[in-house]
C-alpha cells in the first residue's frame, strides 16, 4: 500500500512521469511554477500596501514600481480620520453581526425541520431556499427598494422612518438571501449526524425545541463555525445592498463607504490604496486566523451536494 | 412507538458516534426503516415552535427573494416610474431594449464574455492549481493560502486595487512593460473602452481561480485512491486517468463549480462599479439595472425588463448545465 501511495503521486501530474527519471527536476519545476503563481497572486495586495505607504508626489514622479524615498503611515491616518472610517466599521458590525447570527439560527432550524423532524414538504422548502440563493440579487433590487421605501418604521428603530436607509432593511435582505446557502449546507450536515441521541431525547419526552437547541445544535458546531466565518466575510464584503438600500453616507458599512473615499479624493490613488488595505485588513486577518473554517465552509457545501 | 429494547444499544454507543461525527461527519449508521418513518408525535407546543421558527425565515425568503423576483417580472410589462400608477404596456420595454438601447447589447456581450472567461480560463486554472497542490509537496500550505487569499477580499476592493495597478502614467503594469517615460506609449488600461473589460476580467479571474481551487482540492481528496490505482493497472496514463476516471467521479463538485461560475459571472457588479460606475466600456446588465434606482432616471418598468433578461440567462445557464451533467451521470 505504501509503495502504491508513493508511486501514485507523480503519475497524476503529467504523461511523462512514468519514465522514472527526472523526478527531482520535475519537482523543482513544479516549485518554481507554484512560487511564481503565488507571487503573482500576492503581488496586487503587496503592491497596494507598498503604494499606500508612499506619498503621491513620489509615486507620480517615479512610478509605483520604484525604490521608496519616504515611507509613512500618513495615508492610513488620513483615510481613517477624514472618511470617518471608525464609524463605517461600526456600521458594518451593526449589520453583519445580527445578520450572521439570525441567518445561522434560522438556517439551522429550517435544516433541522427538513433533515430531522422530516416535516411534510421538506424537500420543497429545501429547493425554495437553495434556488433562491442562486438568483442574481440584481433581479430583486428594484422591488426590494420600492418595498422598503414604503414600509414604515418607528423613529426609535430608524431615523428615516422607513425600512429604506435603515440597518433593519439591509439586515433583513442579507438574512433572507444568505439563509438559502446555509440551509443547504446545514441540511446536508444534519443528515449525516447520528440519530441516536435525539431518539433517546424523544423517548425522554423532549420537545422539538429541546431536540434542536440542546441535542442537535451542539453537534453542528464545526459547520456553524465554518458558516459563521464565511457568512461574516460575505456580508462584510457586500457592496451592492448597502449602496442601493441606504442614502445617508454616515450609515454606510465600510465596504460601500470606500466609494466615498474615491469621490472625495479622485486623484490620489495612494489614499485609495490605504483605504482599500484598511477595508481588506479585517478579512485578511480573519482568513489567517480561521483559514480552516473558511475552507470548511466552502467545501461543506460542495462535497456533500 | 418502537420497543425500548431496540433503542438501548444505540443509545449506549451514542456518545462515541457523536464525538466521531462532530470531528468529521461521515454517513451516520443507517437504519433505513426506522429512519424513513416520520416522527409524527408532535405536541401542540412543538407545532407552535415549528410554525414560528420555520415560518419566519420562510416568510422572509418568500417575500424578499421570491415575491420580489416575481414582481420584477410583472413590472417589466409596465411603464411604472416608481411614483405614479403603473400602466400595462405589454412587451414594449423588451422591444425598446432590443432595438433602441445601445448599452444593452454591450452589457449582454460583456456578461457573456465574463462567463466565457471564467469558464474557459479561470475555472480550468483553478482546477490545475488544485491538481498540482493535491500531491504531498513541500510548502503546499503556503501556495494554497497565497492563491486563496484574494477570495476573502471584496470585489469592490479588488476594483480599487486594479486602478492602482493599471493606472496609465505611473501604474505598475505599464512600468514593468516599459511603456511609460519619454517617448513611450503608455496603454490606458482603465480608460480605453476596448481594453478595460479585459483588465477587469483578469482581476475577476484572479479571484475566481482561488475559489475554484479550494472546491476542487476538497473534491480531489474525496476521490477513492483505489480508482486511480485500478486505472493505472489497466494501463491508463496519467492524463487518461485524470480525465476519464478522476474528473468524472468528482461530478458533485463539478456541478457546484459550474453553478458558481455562472452566478459569479452574472452577478458581477462590484468591480466595475468601483472602477468607473460601470460606464465607458464596462457596462454590465447588473449595472444597467442598478442605474434605474440610484441613477438619475427612474424607469422601474424598463429596468425590470433588463432584470428579467438577466434572470432568464442565469436560470437558462444553470438548468442547461445541470441537465447535461445529470444526463452524463445516467450514461
Amino acid at each position: 500500500m505504501t509503495a502504491l501511495t508513493a508511486g501514485r503521486a507523480p503519475k497524476v501530474s503529467g504523461a511523462r512521469a512514468s519514465d522514472g527519471t527526472g523526478v527531482a527536476p520535475r519537482r523543482l519545476g513544479l516549485h518554481v511554477f507554484l512560487s511564481a503563481v503565488s507571487l503573482l497572486w500576492l503581488a496586487p495586495l503587496l503592491l497596494a500596501v507598498y503604494a499606500s505607504l508612499r506619498p503621491y508626489q513620489e509615486t507620480a514622479k517615479y512610478g509605483y514600481f520604484s525604490w521608496p524615498r519616504h515611507l509613512s503611515f500618513d495615508y492610513y491616518r488620513e483615510a481613517f480620520t477624514q472618511s470617518g472610517m471608525a464609524q463605517h466599521f461600526l456600521n458594518t458590525l451593526l449589520i453583519a453581526v445580527p445578520a450572521v447570527l439570525l441567518t445561522l439560527f434560522f438556517a439551522s432550524f429550517v435544516a433541522f425541520c427538513i433533515a430531522r423532524v422530516r416535516i411534510r414538504g421538506g424537500f420543497l422548502i429545501l429547493i425554495l431556499f437553495t434556488a433562491g440563493n442562486l438568483l442574481p440579487p440584481q433581479v430583486m433590487v428594484t422591488p426590494v427598494y420600492e418595498l422598503f421605501t414604503r414600509v414604515p418604521l418607528p423613529y426609535w428603530m430608524s431615523d428615516s422612518l422607513t425600512m429604506y436607509d435603515s440597518y433593519w432593511g439591509v439586515i433583513a435582505i442579507h438574512v433572507a438571501f444568505q439563509t438559502g446557502f446555509c440551509v443547504f449546507v446545514m441540511t446536508n450536515f444534519m443528515k449525516a449526524l447520528p440519530e441516536e441521541l435525539r431518539e433517546a431525547a424523544i423517548v425522554d419526552g423532549a420537545g422539538v425545541w429541546t431536540q434542536f437547541w440542546r441535542i442537535t445544535l451542539p453537534l453542528c458546531r464545526p459547520a456553524l463555525a465554518a458558516l459563521a466565518t464565511l457568512e461574516f466575510a460575505w456580508i462584510y464584503n457586500d457592496f451592492l445592498w448597502a449602496l442601493v438600500l441606504m442614502s445617508s453616507g454616515d450609515k454606510m458599512p465600510v465596504t460601500s463607504a470606500l466609494n466615498n473615499l474615491k469621490g472625495q479624493y479622485f486623484q490620489d490613488y495612494n489614499l485609495l490604496a490605504a483605504g482599500s488595505v484598511l477595508v481588506a485588513l479585517p478579512t485578511v486577518i480573519l482568513f489567517f486566523i480561521l483559514q480552516r473554517h473558511f475552507i470548511a465552509g466552502l467545501t461543506l457545501g460542495a462535497t456533500k451536494g | 412507538m418502537r420497543p425500548k429494547a431496540d433503542l438501548e444499544p444505540a443509545v449506549s454507543t451514542g456518545p462515541t458516534a457523536t464525538a466521531a461525527s462532530a470531528a468529521a461527519p461521515t454517513e451516520g449508521r443507517r437504519r433505513p426503516r426506522a429512519e424513513r418513518r416520520r416522527i409524527r408525535r408532535l405536541t401542540t407546543r412543538d407545532r407552535i415552535v415549528i410554525t414560528v421558527l420555520l415560518g419566519l425565515p420562510l416568510l422572509l425568503t418568500l417575500v424578499l427573494v421570491w415575491a420580489t423576483t416575481l414582481a420584477s417580472i410583472g413590472l417589466s410589462f409596465t411603464n411604472w416610474d416608481g411614483i405614479g400608477s403603473a400602466k400595462f404596456i405589454g412587451v414594449d420595454n423588451y422591444k425598446e431594449l432590443f432595438t433602441n438601447y445601445p448599452p444593452f447589447a454591450t452589457a449582454i456581450w460583456h456578461n457573456l464574455l465574463w462567463l466565457g472567461f471564467l469558464a474557459l480560463v479561470a475555472t480550468p486554472l483553478g482546477l490545475l492549481f488544485a491538481v498540482l497542490l493535491d500531491r504531498k509537496i513541500r510548502f503546499s500550505r503556503f501556495y494554497q493560502s497565497a492563491i486563496y487569499l484574494p477570495v476573502v477580499l471584496s470585489l469592490a476592493v479588488i476594483g480599487f486595487i486594479s486602478q492602482l495597478l493599471f493606472a496609465r502614467d505611473d501604474g505598475i503594469v505599464n512600468t514593468v512593460l516599459g511603456t511609460t517615460g519619454q517617448g513611450g506609449h503608455p496603454v490606458d488600461w482603465i480608460g480605453d473602452p476596448h481594453i478595460n473589460i479585459w483588465v477587469v476580467l483578469v482581476m475577476a479571474g484572479w479571484r475566481h481561480a482561488g475559489y475554484v481551487m479550494v472546491l476542487y482540492l476538497a473534491g480531489l481528496k474525496g476521490v477513492d485512491p483505489s480508482l486511480k490505482e485500478a486505472a493505472a493497472i489497466d494501463g491508463a496514463n496519467a492524463r487518461q486517468t485524470f480525465f476519464r476516471v478522476v474528473f468524472p467521479v468528482m461530478r458533485p463538485v463539478n456541478i457546484i463549480v459550474g453553478v458558481i461560475t455562472v452566478i459569479e459571472a452574472l452577478r458581477a457588479f462590484d468591480i466595475v462599479y468601483a472602477i468607473n460606475g460601470g460606464t465607458n466600456g464596462l457596462e454590465l446588465l447588473s449595472v444597467l439595472i442598478t442605474d434605474n434606482i440610484i441613477g438619475e432616471a427612474s424607469r422601474i418598468g424598463f429596468g425590470s425588463a433588463i432584470a428579467v433578461v438577466l434572470l432568464l440567462i442565469s436560470v437558462g445557464c444553470i438548468v442547461a448545465y445541470c441537465m447535461t451533467e445529470l444526463r452524463e451521470e445516467k450514461k
